[in-house]
């Protein structure tokens, strides 16, 4: 029975990221065209909604190429890997409650911190595709890639520390139960604003996204790429957009938990949604750093800070709490 | 026992050490930073640039040998496609030589109009350069900023003369034909609308903390080397030299307005930026007293019906948004000029892109070629 509803809800919450990837991309164009005083998609739909779905339509259509030289199965292979890790975090975010359950498709123990091992294996996919390429932008790329991600995930993992210690568990349905009396975000802003722009920084968006700078590398590691396997890449990368969002939901604006005027998975929407228009935002008004300084301001600003956040939270438990 | 490579020479240890070497990277012809057709060989070392070596010629055509065989007035239309994006201005250095080397005054509404367009095609075309420059470094929001104001210049310009880009507004002896009804109001319209966009873009970009670290000690430009490499324009005084052709050799009627010619003071692309903002309002000061000034009558001079100077040559440079533009006009007293010679400002301010890139990373060549403004259509010909 168990294993049912676990099968029944991963059914639910593969199709819903699916259409929710389709849905930030629409998204993020209207988004940004409205920043800048642009329309967007309009033709396809009302106000261009079905946009997403035509484009992934002539994306299926095009012809597969591989280009000459380039290393066949390592580029082949990497919008695979870097599309499968970014739907398996999806095994432990909880979306709500319904029908007295959660809708979680496995609450591990350890949840928070399996989500943070397997989304960092989406880098592997992102330097596969530079360095089978055989393109010396993509290799550039790819290499940038490397470093960003790497010395991005220290503060991410120190950010979310100060959480755990409050909650006292790594579970996320724990964390989001932890924040019944207050949502984390008050006692760890800090520990928010050291998430936030670390987390943007791993997924490769702006004012990070190095990795695919288009006015210095053209497209970065995914130059090459065309058809499907960039369709892969591009809905990796919006997966990857929603689950930080969700993880931001999760262990700092108190997941599913609000006033009973919505059903918690609709709570759960809104606060995602408002992540990540947060991040488009940023997106659409930052200049981009440039990788030394962004190597900077991981080692030297936001590692430091989320160990001063952490001290600081661990003086509170341990001697006021 | 020694292994040996087939690359190596013969004898060679292979150190045991993970080596590195540098490599070559073609930027361009097509690249989405060149700003046309421009190529650049890097040779890297990482990200590091180690030397960059720019590879002109891929928009030539050949415009100089062209004109021979065009009457004086039919070479308008190609001073045009030289720097498209300050069309007006190569306008207006082109007829104000040839007018030097026949003797042609041209009616006082006629000079206002010439300065009430090159101003705001200085304007437009700053605009474009802050768009681009600021796309360079990944803002993609002010490019459209940039050309949501462009768009009501290019308006003006429609209404004029019926063109938004290539506009062969200029004639010899004065202008085309005289400003359409209702001009004057909604160019002061536009001076008051544009004035505080200025600031809104200051407010998206100079105090960005990120905007800031891209471009402030990015390929510093030092004073001398830019004389030495004959760097003109907002080029040339972001380095810190006060030197607007407006001012040393004023041409046309701009001795009669009061502007300030903004300087800098590292020759840093910051420097150069703000150079080119602060050059904006200057334009707007001018728009607005030239708007306010403009006197009704004649817009164009009684020329000959075929344009035919004397024997002679003449050397005229005047101020186009990029830096010192020179047309050189040879005439043997025919209806076809003998040579016309373009001194692009383009040219001479890529030249000094080689001394001034080493050390940097990629992203800061794209900064650095972002601030030097080139427009390849003027620098191929």
């Amino acid at each position: 029975m168990k294993f049912i509803w676990m099968l029944l809800i991963s059914a639910i919450i593969a199709g819903f990221i699916s259409i929710s990837a389709m849905f930030l991309i629409w998204w993020e164009r209207k988004v940004s065209a409205h920043i800048q005083t642009r329309l967007g998609p309009m033709r396809v739909g009302w106000h261009g909604v079905l946009q997403s779905i035509a484009d992934a339509v002539k994306l299926l259509l095009k012809e597969n190429i591989l280009p000459k030289g380039a290393d066949k199965w390592v580029f082949l292979a990497a919008p695979v890997v870097a599309f499968a890790p970014a739907f398996m975090a999806y095994v432990c975010i909880p979306f709500g409650e319904a029908f007295g359950k959660t809708l979680i498709v496995q609450d591990l123990n350890i949840g928070i911190l399996y989500i943070l091992s397997v989304t960092s294996l989406g880098v592997l996919g992102i330097f596969m595709a530079g360095w089978g390429s055989n393109n010396k932008y993509s290799l550039l790329g790819g290499m940038r890639s490397v470093a960003q991600m790497v010395s991005y995930e220290v503060p991410v993992v120190l950010s979310i520390v100060g959480v755990l210690m409050l909650a006292n568990s790594l579970s996320m349905v724990e964390i989001v139960h932890a924040q019944k009396g207050m949502w984390f975000i008050m006692p760890q802003f800090l520990g928010f604003f050291i998430y936030i722009t670390a987390a943007t920084a791993e997924v490769n968006r702006a004012p990070f996204d190095i990795p695919e700078a288009e006015s210095e590398i053209v497209a970065g590691f995914h130059t090459e790429y065309s058809g499907m396997k960039f369709a892969m890449f591009f809905v990796a990368e919006y997966t990857n957009l929603f689950t930080i969002s969700a993880i931001a939901t999760t262990l700092f604006l108190g997941g599913w938990l609000g006033p009973k005027v919505f059903h918690p998975v609709i709570w759960f929407l809104i606060k995602t949604y408002g992540v990540v228009f947060l991040l488009i935002w940023a997106r659409w008004t930052f200049p981009r750093l440039r990788v030394d300084q962004m190597m900077e301001m991981s080692w030297k600003f936001l590692v430091p800070l989320a160990l001063v956040n952490i001290g600081i939270t661990g003086i509170v438990v341990l001697w006021l709490y | 026992m020694t292994t040996k490579l087939s690359l190596r020479a013969e004898g060679e240890a292979i150190s045991p050490q993970i080596e590195t070497e540098e490599f070559f990277v073609n930027m361009g012809p097509q690249h989405p930073a060149t700003h046309g057709i421009l190529r650049l060989l890097l040779k890297l070392d990482g990200e590091v640039l180690q030397e960059i070596t720019p590879y002109i010629g891929y928009l030539h055509r050949n415009f100089e040998k062209i004109c021979e065989n065009r009457t004086y007035t039919q070479v308008i239309p190609y001073t045009d496609r030289l720097d498209y994006i300050g069309a007006m201005n190569n306008n207006l250095g082109y007829c104000i030589a040839v007018e030097r080397l026949m003797g042609i005054t041209i009616p006082e509404r006629a000079e206002y109009i010439r300065v009430i367009m090159a101003e705001l095609n200085r304007v437009a075309s700053h605009l474009v350069w802050l768009g681009t420059f600021a796309l360079d470094l990944g803002a993609w929001s002010v490019l459209l900023y940039c050309f949501r104001e462009r768009e009501e210049i290019m308006n003006l310009y429609e209404e004029t003369c019926g063109a938004r880009l290539t506009y062969s507004y200029m004639r010899i002896g004065g202008v085309s034909s005289d400003l359409p009804d209702g001009f004057v109001e909604k160019a002061k319209r536009f001076v008051n609308y544009c004035r505080p966009k200025i600031d809104d873009y200051e407010a998206l970009l100079s105090k960005n903390a990120i905007f800031l670290e891209r471009t402030k000690g990015i390929g510093i430009l030092p004073k001398e080397l830019a004389i030495n490499y004959g760097v003109s324009g907002p080029l040339l005084r972001g380095s810190g030299v006060q030197w607007d052709l407006r001012k040393e050799e004023p041409y046309s009627i701009y001795e009669r307005f009061k502007f300030d010619v903004p300087v800098g003071t590292n020759g840093d692309c910051w420097d150069r930026y703000k150079v080119r903002i602060e050059e904006m309002r200057q334009s707007l000061k001018v728009l607005e007293q030239a708007l306010n000034d403009i006197p009704q009558g004649e817009t164009l001079a009684k020329v000959p019906r075929v344009i035919r100077p004397p024997k002679g040559e003449v050397y005229f440079r005047s101020e186009s948004p990029r830096g010192e533009l020179g047309f050189y006009v040879v005439s043997d007293n025919s209806p076809k000029p003998y040579r016309i010679k373009v001194r692009a400002p383009s040219f001479s301010n890529l030249s000094c892109i080689s001394e001034i890139c080493n050390g940097w990373k990629v992203a800061d060549i794209v900064a650095i070629l972002g601030s030097i403004d080139i427009v390849l259509g003027e620098l191929d010909r």
